[in-house]
């Protein structure tokens, strides 16, 4: 690096005074590497940059119609128009707006839950899922530095960064079955159990990214129960409330069997996908305290932590939620809209596996409807993933995750096409 | 460690529990929370309660500038004043949407625009009129693409990225911020791990610049420390360096190899000029030397909630623009995946369309020049009433939103205390939330502290 660095310096300034102490033409910036591309924001500028019309991306999880197309919903329009040119632009407080947070809360711990009416819970508003891990991270760092984190393998990406970025150690508990696709459920209670006590897990709440595999309610339970003997902190990461099987109370499952069974959970919420504010940023991180004095503390010391980060959370999107969800008609419409669109996703799961049936694979595709979510873990290889790109043009991480918001009634058969092509020797 | 001290707490509120199954928990602040638990019965009783992780979580201190506002809203009284946080106030003392924002924002909800993910690095367009606006289109770093642009939350987040960037890259520098400086920018580099030492900036004698001494700390610190300027109307003081001494300032960079990193939360609404705000860090970046810029539009679009701002990296040559841009990218992701979109939107569309773009310019000559006339107003009083001889003309040299008024802690409770009057203890005053109606009050306000309180 320095060589080369002396190597321009010399060719381009042969010849030349050099002032001293000039740095204007060697950087500073001469150690710095290009970074890698991210594995699935990168999926997708490599989609656009392909020019075969045959394309389909199955790569970020970013719902689609069934035209391809992205989808602003009725409700979230309505709420914009209530608000367009109208609102003034204050600051924010540092937690963020009141209204957004009481609703999230609702949707999370249940309309009426007793710790929302006891104030135990602190929560804050967040830059959508990826800011409330952070936050919960750095805070987790702050006040248990001694703390690692249990993040299931495999998880999404960015889990790793985060916490890494936030520098608290990480250990991984087996999660994944690829020989059924399915949960490996037993040797997940191992690794919990064999986890010293008082650990803290990252928890899916509902559709695991990537893999679109869930335990069931009753494996929900028994782990809550051995959470409790371990005691255990449960840190659920909520994506999908209500996108996973078009009802947000049934998505919530998970968490309010750890409520009931006394746990004190943490929850990062995000509307990115079940409000399709994506680009908005807007979410939620609670953490669920012994009394209300603790809450208040908590929530201190959470705003504490964002004020350096970008000292008030974005106003518009918070807006949308809290008009969405406070006022009955939006939510009512809201609801609607959130079941088409998984009752969208759970059609062209069992259209795609129907499809790779009749083409007469000799494999096994019946994960893809046990599957629930916005993906579907296919069990394809990297090199398998690399030929559906380049033979076929099909976009997706090469972990073998397909986004089945990407798939629609237009490309579903020429995918199961694609697939059944590039695994039909396995 | 966690998980030593749990099972013992453990242990005894099992034992306590099973003595007494009425008993509190353990814990400072008790609280029957078990019980509380509806499915109770379904855990035996050998299995404990969870007694908080975060136990010794103690309530953190107010933020000294967000905490003000709090406090004034909190106030019963008539007559009181908010001249803590800068956010700017019409004469009515009511927030104020700008004009070209209210259309934009019509224009975006007409068009109806999708809510995708924005890249991590940002909206394209916003990019490239951010960067346009603060170095000039036609400036050769813009034209040879020296420039890496990442859109961030407002210009804390791109203070933070920009101190992440620091710390990972450049480990063993400091970062030279002046005394005193915007309190958050502390809150910064401390989290962000980059250590930080104060240089000379406010002499209280002149209630204006200590050049010498700036210029001394500035020499005194180690070759290639950053140093944290801003770019104009400084926050708490509004004092500013005059173009001489900015390229005196800039001289001394260069001799001590320093990086310049230009805070710039005010272009436009300091002089009511864009280009004439931007004047520091143009003279700075045709001297040849790379730096650092965070923008904010919290004040000059008013788009304070929205958290739209940027980075700014200027590289000596465009492969490194690219390289440090996807490092920033790198930082970026673990944070908050991607910057919102709605705030970026706006700015785009105002000043990518030539008509908004005007009118900004003129809604921003307005704001500005209303806070030029409430400083006339506020000096006038204050000369007319003070019999003293004091000097308080430095309130005219002041520029932006802020103004230094010399006042120290006691004196400033005292305004609040007695007076009514918001601001921070370091005794800065937001002009932004002063009316010419309410000048007089302040007045007397000031003087009375001055003069009778130390």
């Amino acid at each position: 690096m320095a060589s080369r660095a002396a190597i321009y310096r010399g060719m381009m300034w042969k010849g030349r005074s050099w002032a001293i102490g000039s740095r204007s033409m060697s950087s500073w910036w001469s150690n710095v590497e290009p970074a890698p591309k991210d594995p699935i924001l990168g999926v997708t500028e490599a989609y656009l940059a392909d020019p075969s019309p045959h394309k389909v991306n199955v790569g970020v999880g970013a719902y689609r119609d069934d035209n391809g197309k992205p989808v602003v919903l009725e409700c979230v329009r309505e709420a914009e128009r209530r608000i367009a040119g109208n609102l003034n632009m204050e600051y924010l407080p540092m937690g963020g707006s009141i209204k957004m947070i009481e609703e999230s809360l609702k949707l999370a711990y249940g309309e009426d839950s007793e710790f929302i009416k006891d104030k135990r819970i602190a929560a804050v508003q967040s830059l959508s899922g990826t800011g409330a891990c952070r936050l919960f991270a750095d805070f987790q760092k702050r006040f248990l530095p001694d703390s690692q984190i249990y993040i299931p393998l495999p998880t999404w990406a960015n889990h790793h960064n985060i916490w890494r970025d936030a520098r608290v150690p990480q250990q991984t508990f087996r999660y994944y079955h690829p020989e059924s696709r399915g949960l490996d459920f037993a040797s997940l209670m191992e690794d919990f159990k064999n986890a010293p006590n008082g650990s803290f897990f990252l928890l899916h709440a509902c559709a695991h990214n990537p893999t679109g595999v869930d335990p069931s309610e009753e494996q929900w339970r028994e782990i809550s129960h051995l959470f409790k003997v371990k005691n255990h902190f449960p840190f659920f990461d909520m994506a999908y409330q209500g996108f996973a099987s078009g009802d947000p109370e049934r998505d919530a499952k998970a968490i309010r069997i750890f409520l009931e069974d006394g746990h004190l959970i943490g929850c990062a919420q995000s509307y990115a996908k079940n409000m399709g504010l994506y680009g908005q940023r807007v979410g939620c991180l609670s953490l669920l305290c012994e009394d209300e004095m603790q809450a208040v503390a908590v929530k201190s010391q959470l705003q504490q932590i964002a004020r350096p980060m970008y000292s008030n959370p974005p106003l518009h999107g918070a807006h949308i939620v809290s008009i969405i969800l406070s006022d009955p008609d939006l939510k009512s419409l809201w609801l609607k809209e959130v079941k088409v669109m998984a009752d969208r996703i759970i059609g062209m799961r069992k259209a795609l596996r129907e499809n790779l049936e009749k083409l007469g694979s000799p494999l096994s595709w019946e994960h893809i409807t046990n599957q629930i979510g916005m993906f579907c873990y296919s069990g394809m290889t990297p090199d398998q993933v690399d030929r559906l790109t380049n033979e076929f043009h099909i976009y997706m991480t090469r972990n073998g995750r397909i986004s089945m918001a990407g798939v629609t009634t237009g490309n579903v058969a020429y995918l199961a096409n694609a697939i059944h092509e590039v695994t039909k020797s396995t | 460690m966690a998980s030593s001290v749990a099972p013992l707490a453990l242990s005894a509120s099992a034992a306590a529990i099973r003595e007494n199954p009425k008993r509190i928990g353990v814990g400072k602040r008790g609280g029957n929370l078990f019980f509380k638990g509806k499915a109770f019965g379904r855990v035996s009783l050998a299995v404990a309660v969870n007694v908080s992780r975060f136990e010794s979580v103690t309530m953190a201190p107010p933020d000294p500038i967000l905490g003000v506002s709090e406090a004034f809203k909190a106030d019963t009284s008539d007559v009181k004043l908010n001249l803590g946080v800068g956010a700017y106030r019409t004469e009515e003392l009511q927030p104020y949407v700008l004009n070209v924002v209210r259309k934009a924002e019509n224009l975006m909800l007409e068009r109806g625009e999708n809510k995708e993910y924005l890249p991590i690095e940002g909206l394209a367009a916003f990019n490239k009129v951010t960067a346009d606006l603060l170095f000039g289109a036609n400036n050769p770093v813009i034209q040879q693409g020296r420039v890496a642009t990442v859109q961030s939350l407002s210009g804390t987040g791109s203070l933070r990225l920009a101190a992440a960037f620091i710390q990972r890259y450049f480990p063993d520098a400091k970062v030279l911020i002046s005394s005193p400086t915007w309190g958050n920018h502390k809150n910064i580099f401390n989290d962000a791990r980059v250590p930080w030492s104060e240089y000379r900036y406010y002499d209280p004698r002149t209630v204006g610049l200590d050049f010498d001494g700036m210029l001394a700390d500035i020499k005194a610190a180690p070759d290639g420390s950053f140093v944290l300027l801003h770019g104009c109307a400084h926050n708490p003081t509004g004092i500013d360096p005059t173009p001489e001494q900015w390229n005196k300032i800039a001289d001394v960079i260069q001799e001590k190899n320093h990086i310049p990193f230009f805070d710039v939360a005010y272009q436009g609404f300091a002089s009511g000029s864009l280009d004439t705000d931007a004047y520091s860090v143009r003279l700075f970046v045709e001297r040849g030397l790379e730096l650092l810029v965070a923008q904010s539009y919290s004040k000059n679009l008013g788009l304070y909630a929205e958290r739209i701002g940027a980075i700014n990296v200027v590289c000596s040559s465009s492969d490194a623009a690219a390289r440090v841009k996807s490092q920033l990218k790198r930082l970026a992701r673990p944070m908050y995946s991607n910057p919102p979109v709605h705030g970026a939107r706006i700015v785009a569309n105002v000043v990518g369309d030539p008509t908004l773009f005007n009118e900004w310019k003129q809604e921003m000559e307005l704001m500005a020049g209303r806070i030029k006339n409430v400083r006339q107003r506020l000096f006038d009083y204050l000369s007319q009433k003070d019999k003293s001889g004091k000097d308080w003309s430095f309130i005219l040299k002041q520029i932006g939103m802020f103004s230094f008024t010399g006042l120290n802690k006691a004196q400033s409770d005292h305004m609040t205390n007695k007076w009514r009057v918001y601001m921070t203890k370091d005794g800065r005053i937001s002009l932004a939330g002063l009316s010419l109606s309410n000048c007089e009050y302040l007045a007397d306000a000031i003087m009375d502290s001055f003069h009778n309180v130390s």
